[in-house]
């Protein structure tokens, strides 16, 4: 491990290089604009891609949010996106499932491909696009209705009213949600009576109803107190070889916990990339290291 | 604690010096303005309840014997005090309603202190109310059958009375029930019968099979309708032959003696022998009459039963026109359209509908739903009509046209309400619904409509409070002075949305001020008026009952 010897001084965006090395800092050239290349390294590549992203800009209006990211996400793995405030983190995953199409002024170019199949291709019907992906928010969202019409909600809107269907759809979602047990008596109460944690838990139930082949989870915990983050977490383990599941996160720890590899981007680019183990041990980058071991961001 | 520093502490500046920080000010003055309106509001409808409630109360009947031996027989209305002027001394007088107008001249007189000789409460003092000619007060004298005295005395008399009244009472209503509503249907037949001769001759032609049938089917209906008639007619006969010669002799005040034919007394009561149960009894009984009752004597007296159904109808069409048409509104407004300088003009459009008076809805509604909506209406439907009586179905004032002129007119509640509880749905409910792949109707149809509901239903109720009491557009399309056939009723079809009907707003214009004794009609309206904030108050309850369940059912938040 290098050691700091300072912090950074007020003002700079990029971290203090060790005293010795040369002022090769990637960060404070991506703060003056220049183009970095991104370190992938090799192990990710190896895998078979569910979704690849694939030189993707994105602007609000005339401010470029996004530059040029490439990037696979595995399948049937958890990848993390990690990287300070104001990165492009949630924009990114956004964007998988076309959320952005909601927000005025924006515009894009690149493309993303889920399964092969062009994301941001004008004849991809955005409707049954979302539909193979699930996605959970940063604050719990259960919709205004029982709990078990939360669950099948995405099964209603696509038309499925077999009840026995439904149920089993509903007991699967919940269980895998590892939610189950504690609200099996009561499926039919509403489901804002349910604690944060129970909500959150029942919106990841409400994403996998579907089979999604993506499960995106933007800060999944950050409004959760740490038990309720403890059993979140519990469950993204779970999820881990069943579900490709791309999550967004603030918490260095939690993106080591629980994830197989992980992204740190900065201000909009990506940085570095790889298996988290090495990402959290031994990164290609000083200013990778220097970020997860919590000295700069 | 600093004084090792060689520095004295530094002062704070006295708490009292500065009350602004404090806040007590402000919190008198916002606490002040919120106790001053409530007095206000609370001061108008104690008001308006006491005056309203008291009406039916019966009062006791003094006798007042004046200097000159004169004596007058009446309620205490009102007392107060002449001032002196000119060496004269102050004194009271009194406000006596004396009723019994074609004895007295007058309904109401006032009585100076110093002209009064004696005041006596007459035991047997009798208030009678008639179907015409008002309030009569008078000692019971005899009940008398043609020339034969039946019974004689206060005493006697009164318990025959009791006893004949309610058999005459009910024979009265049966043969105003035959006059008004057998009658009118008999009528009703004729008329489509006859417009039916006009409406084949219009279609086919004089010399067509279709006329002949209705000429023929015309004739066997008035042949049909003469028989009925004649029945009855003698029905009626023979109720009110039971009923005349009945009479009830009255002494007036002045020592007239009056007989008042029995089929004309609504009620009678005497108020100094009736105990408290007694008297709550009449109360009641006036109560009962009051709301289930039609009106009587251009509309000061009897009931207010049409005006109740057709303010209340009136309403509640008003609110079914106006929900659909608000929310869809809305809806557009607030999901669909891009926001932009276009849908910023159409918003502060809509807010300034709001500031249009109210009377220019009216005259448009008149113009437009009467004249060009229901002319056209009337062009194709009731071509006959217009044709044979010259007489328009539905291009004239009507229960629909009022209900959909006032929707109008409560519409920009309803589109601000419904944005605003569109705009209070959390966008992470539309965004979670988008994630599962619903579509933009499905996610306003199962997430954003059901939890802006409760918001909806409080914009509608503030316009079935703000249409129920609306008065000046009516007068325009359909409320009449008097208008006594229900816009429901068992004639065919049923439901006759074109007719006119009565309003209580508008009832207490007209008994207020166009009745041609006002004085008398005063309590009559405090009691319209507080019969018409207690049906509004009652639908309003209504609405935030639903509206409780709605919130309970779909925005309980448990953080």
């Amino acid at each position: 491990m290098q050691v700091f010897t300072d912090s950074s001084p007020a003002g700079s965006q990029g971290s203090r290089t060790p005293a010795g090395d040369p002022p090769a800092d990637r960060l404070l050239a991506v703060a003056a604009g220049r183009e970095v290349a991104a370190e992938v390294h090799d192990r990710v590549l190896a895998e078979t891609p569910v979704l690849e992203i694939d030189r993707f800009n994105l602007w609000y209006g005339s401010k470029q949010a996004l530059h040029a990211i490439t990037m696979p996400v595995p399948h049937n793995k958890v990848t993390a996106l990690v990287g300070p405030s104001g990165c492009g983190k949630s924009t990114l995953l956004r964007s998988v499932n076309r959320l952005n199409d909601l927000v005025q002024n924006v515009r894009i170019t690149g493309d993303m491909r889920l399964s092969g199949d062009s994301i941001y291709d004008p004849r991809m019907d955005v409707i049954e696009l979302r539909k193979r992906m699930g996605m959970v928010f940063q604050k719990p969202n259960p919709f205004p209705m029982s709990i078990y019409e939360n669950v099948v909600y995405a099964l209603r809107i696509d038309g499925e009213n077999s009840r026995a269907v439904l149920d089993e759809v509903c007991e699967l979602s919940l269980r895998g949600a590892a939610l189950w047990d504690e609200v099996k008596d009561r499926l039919h109460d509403s489901a804002l009576g349910l604690s944060g944690g129970q909500q959150q838990r029942l919106c990841i139930a409400r994403a996998i109803a579907a089979e999604p082949e993506v499960l995106l989870l933007d800060e999944p915990c950050s409004a959760l107190d740490p038990i309720a983050t403890g059993k979140v977490e519990d469950l993204i383990q779970e999820l881990r070889g069943r579900y490709s599941v791309l999550i967004v996160t603030h918490n260095m720890q939690q993106a080591s916990r629980t994830s197989d590899y992980t992204a740190f981007m900065y201000l909009g680019r990506l940085i570095e990339y790889g298996p988290t183990t090495e990402i959290f041990t031994k990164p290609i980058l000083r200013e990778t290291e220097a970020y997860v071991t919590g000295r700069f961001g | 604690m600093n004084s090792e520093q060689g520095r004295p502490p530094r002062r704070l500046r006295s708490a009292h010096s500065s009350l602004a920080a404090h806040g007590e000010p402000l919190v008198w003055l916002t606490g002040g303005a919120l106790a001053l309106a409530i007095a206000m509001i609370s001061g108008l409808l104690a008001f308006i309840a006491v005056r309203g409630a008291a009406t039916f109360w019966p009062v006791p009947l003094v006798e007042l014997e004046l200097a000159d031996g004169r004596r007058v027989l009446g309620e205490v209305t009102g007392r107060e005090r002449v001032a002196a002027v000119d060496g004269r001394e102050a004194f009271g007088r009194t406000l006596l309603k004396t009723a019994t107008f074609e004895v007295t001249g007058n309904h109401y007189e006032w009585f100076d202190d110093p002209r009064v000789a004696r005041i006596v409460q007459p035991e047997w003092a009798t208030a009678v109310e008639r179907l015409e000619g008002g309030r009569f007060h008078g000692l019971p004298l005899r009940l008398v059958h043609g020339d034969k005295t039946v019974a004689e005395g206060a005493e006697l008399a009164w318990r025959e009375f009791e006893r004949i009244q309610p058999a005459v009472r009910r024979r009265v209503r049966e043969a105003v029930r035959i006059d008004r509503h057998d009658r009118g249907v008999l009528q009703r037949q004729l008329r489509a019968a006859r417009l039916g001769v006009v409406q084949a001759d219009l279609r086919s032609g004089r010399d067509s099979v279709a006329y002949g049938a209705a000429v023929r089917e015309e004739q066997a209906v008035t042949a049909r309708v003469h028989e009925r008639s004649a029945l009855l007619d003698a029905e009626t006969t023979q109720l009110r032959g039971e009923n005349a010669g009945w009479g009830f002799e009255f002494e007036a005040a002045g020592g007239e003696t009056r007989v008042i034919p029995l089929e004309q007394i609504v009620r009678a009561w005497q108020p100094n022998r009736l105990s408290t149960m007694g008297k709550l009894g009449v109360y009641l009984g006036r109560w009962w009459e009051f709301l289930t009752d039609d009106p009587r004597e251009a509309n000061s007296a009897g009931g207010v039963f049409p005006a109740i159904w057709g303010t209340v109808a009136m309403t509640l069409i008003m609110a079914l026109l106006v929900a659909p048409f608000g929310m869809l509104a809305a809806l557009y407004l607030r999901e669909y359209a891009s926001r932009g300088p276009v849908t910023t003009a159409v918003r502060i459009a809509i807010n300034n509908l709001a500031g249009v008076p109210s009377i220019v809805y009216g005259a448009f509604g008149l113009g437009f739903f009467c004249y060009v909506f229901g002319a056209g209406i009337d062009e194709v439907f009731f071509r006959s009509a217009l044709v044979a009586d010259n007489q328009p179905t539905f291009g004239t004032g009507g229960l629909l046209w009022a209900s959909l002129t006032l929707a109008l007119l409560t519409l920009p509640v309803v589109i601000v309400a419904t944005e605003e509880a569109l705009s209070a749905v959390p966008n992470s409910m539309r965004e979670g619904s988008y994630a599962c792949g619903a579509g933009k109707w499905q996610t306003i149809r199962r997430i954003v409509l059901p939890r802006a509901l409760p918001g909806i239903m409080t914009g509608l109720i503030l316009a079935m409070a703000r249409g129920a009491g609306e008065v000046a557009p009516l007068m325009l399309v359909g409320v009449k002075k008097l208008a006594l056939d229900l816009p429901i009723d068992g004639t065919f079809p049923f439901v006759h949305p074109e007719r006119e009907f009565m309003h209580l707003a508008y009832l207490i214009y007209d008994v207020g001020f166009q009745s041609p004794n006002s004085q008398a009609a005063q309590p009559m309206v405090f009691t319209i008026t507080f019969l018409l904030v207690a049906i509004i108050a009652l639908l309003n309850v209504a609405a935030i009952w639903l509206r409780s369940r709605l919130k309970r059912r779909y925005v309980m938040q448990q953080f």
